[in-house]
């Protein structure tokens, strides 16, 4: 079973997001997403500053199997990215909801926060997927 | 539903991630797929390939069947106990597959091929079998392992019957043993020594768990093609197919056009290939940026568009590295079409990596 940590939200995409002290939100992978992409080895970012709209490709997560496409779970600014992943794209392998988080975005409307599912409903959601 | 291999419980205990692999439900990692391939390139692996077909051929023409059925000869197989890799062709001089045919005795033949062309390989290899006097006969009941690494022989040596262990060890690269249902040949797909053994079930299981009891590492998939890959070798169905030729697949060298009157099927499509000059050639690629080159993404170089046929992260490297299909005068450098990227890479020779060492200017 893949751990769920209670102090996020989660898309329907396996990614989670978490509004924190500074406004902005930090944006990652669930444990349940990086078990099933298998070993990371590249993260290709997105520009600072992009413009990203709920849904939109914003960064390509490599693993050694194949490509795949990260989508933003929220619109917003992209404030930061995680340049620990550049020479460590196991990171997120290794620590999906800490240091292996992808980027912090400022949020263009929170309300679209408010749509996610909290811990208890993406279980669920994980529960029934694999059912 | 896919087939299972005798070992298939063992996997699924072992906390495999399973994945259907040309009709098989097979191992793709343990838990981590790149602390497998270092394993193999360090110390020891161990492969289930039981996925794998094996197909006797014996009888009085055997050797006639295989010199007509195989671009390389078996006649250069002077001794029992020999083996080579060779393409088998159709008429056009495209691959109908690859393989390794080894002589056990003087009208007695082993032959592996791949799991995924197993139907199309056992009607092509009956059907090319009619004028001849063999029996073409596959092995279903056997299951194979590959054990693999600088350490692999000598740890897996004692699991060996005593009989054949002295033999095993000191027997050279493409070269076997057998002592009843066991066969042991020196053979891989990794780029590093060891063994490939086939075993009945039950002889089987046991020598796995022997394996892994020793500290030989259970394999996968996915570590056994990116050794694979490092090692230059080609990958059937990716790097080449019943659409090319030995020729632009970088496998000229298993072609035995010597001596000129032996007419293995597709020689003739292959001979006005080499006269014309082949369009094309199978390289090395080295990424310079970093990305990861994936299979079917566009090369560019200065002759004119390729593709890349395997590509993909090499662990030894710490790099993207690939086999590609590019124009034959193509030399130097090259762009990568990676999403909607250009990314720059290098045209080398493989093998990148060959018992533990980078071979190529990383």
């Amino acid at each position: 079973m893949s751990e769920v940590p209670g102090d996020r939200k989660y898309s329907r995409e396996h990614e989670w997001v978490r509004l924190q002290d500074d406004g902005l939100v930090m944006i990652g992978l669930t444990d349940h997403a990086q078990e099933a992409l298998g070993e990371l080895v590249y993260v290709e970012q997105a520009e600072d500053g992009a413009t990203l709209a709920k849904g939109d490709a914003c960064i390509v997560v490599e693993s050694v199997k194949a490509a795949s496409d990260v989508y933003a779970p929220i619109g917003g600014v992209l404030a930061e990215v995680n340049d620990a992943l550049t020479d460590e794209p196991e990171l997120v392998n290794q620590s999906p909801y800490e240091e292996g988080w992808l980027v912090r975005i400022e949020p263009s409307d929170p309300v679209e926060l408010d749509e996610l599912m909290d811990a208890d409903a993406y279980s669920q959601f994980l529960a029934e997927s694999a059912g | 539903m896919p087939d299972k291999t005798p070992l298939y419980a063992r996997h699924v205990e072992a906390g495999a991630r399973m994945v259907d692999f040309g009709g098989w439900d097979m191992p793709l990692h343990y838990g981590s797929q790149i602390d497998e391939h270092h394993a193999v390139r360090e110390a020891a692996g161990i492969f289930d390939v039981s996925h794998m077909t094996v197909v006797d051929v014996t009888g009085q023409d055997a050797e006639g069947y295989l010199r007509r059925l195989l671009a390389n000869d078996v006649a250069k197989l002077d001794l029992p106990g020999k083996g080579l890799y060779s393409c088998m062709l159709n008429e056009a001089g495209g691959v109908i597959d690859d393989l390794i045919v080894y002589r056990r005795d003087a009208d007695d033949y082993r032959v592996v091929v791949n799991a995924a062309t197993r139907v199309q390989d056992l009607d092509w290899m009956t059907a090319v079998a009619a004028d001849f006097a063999v029996v073409v006969r596959e092995r279903a009941a056997f299951m194979m392992l590959a054990i693999q690494g600088p350490k692999a022989t000598a740890q897996a040596a004692p699991l060996l019957p005593a009989v054949l262990r002295q033999t095993a060890l000191e027997q050279a690269p493409f070269t076997c043993c057998s002592d009843g249902d066991w066969f042991v040949a020196r053979t891989g797909y990794t780029g590093e020594d060891g063994w490939e053994i086939v075993v009945d079930v039950d002889t089987g299981r046991r020598l796995w768990d022997q394996a892994c009891a020793a500290g030989i590492r259970p394999c996968g998939l996915g570590a056994r093609d990116t050794l694979r890959l490092e090692a230059g070798l080609a990958l059937y169905g990716q790097d080449m197919d019943q659409l090319t030729s030995p020729l632009v697949s970088a496998l000229g060298w298993t072609v035995a056009w010597d001596p000129a009157g032996r007419t293995f099927i597709g020689r003739a499509a292959l001979e006005q290939q080499r006269e014309q000059g082949p369009e094309a050639k199978l390289i090395g690629l080295m990424l310079e940026d970093r990305g990861i080159m994936r299979h079917g993404q566009r090369v560019l170089t200065g002759s004119g568009d390729g593709a890349v046929t395997s590509g993909g992260f090499s662990p030894t490297m710490q790099r993207s590295i690939a086999l590609a299909r590019v124009p034959a005068d193509a030399v130097g450098t090259c762009q990568v079409q990676i999403r909607n990227a250009s990314c720059d890479a290098r045209i080398v020779c493989p093998p990148f990596v060959r018992h533990g060492r980078i071979l190529v200017d990383n």
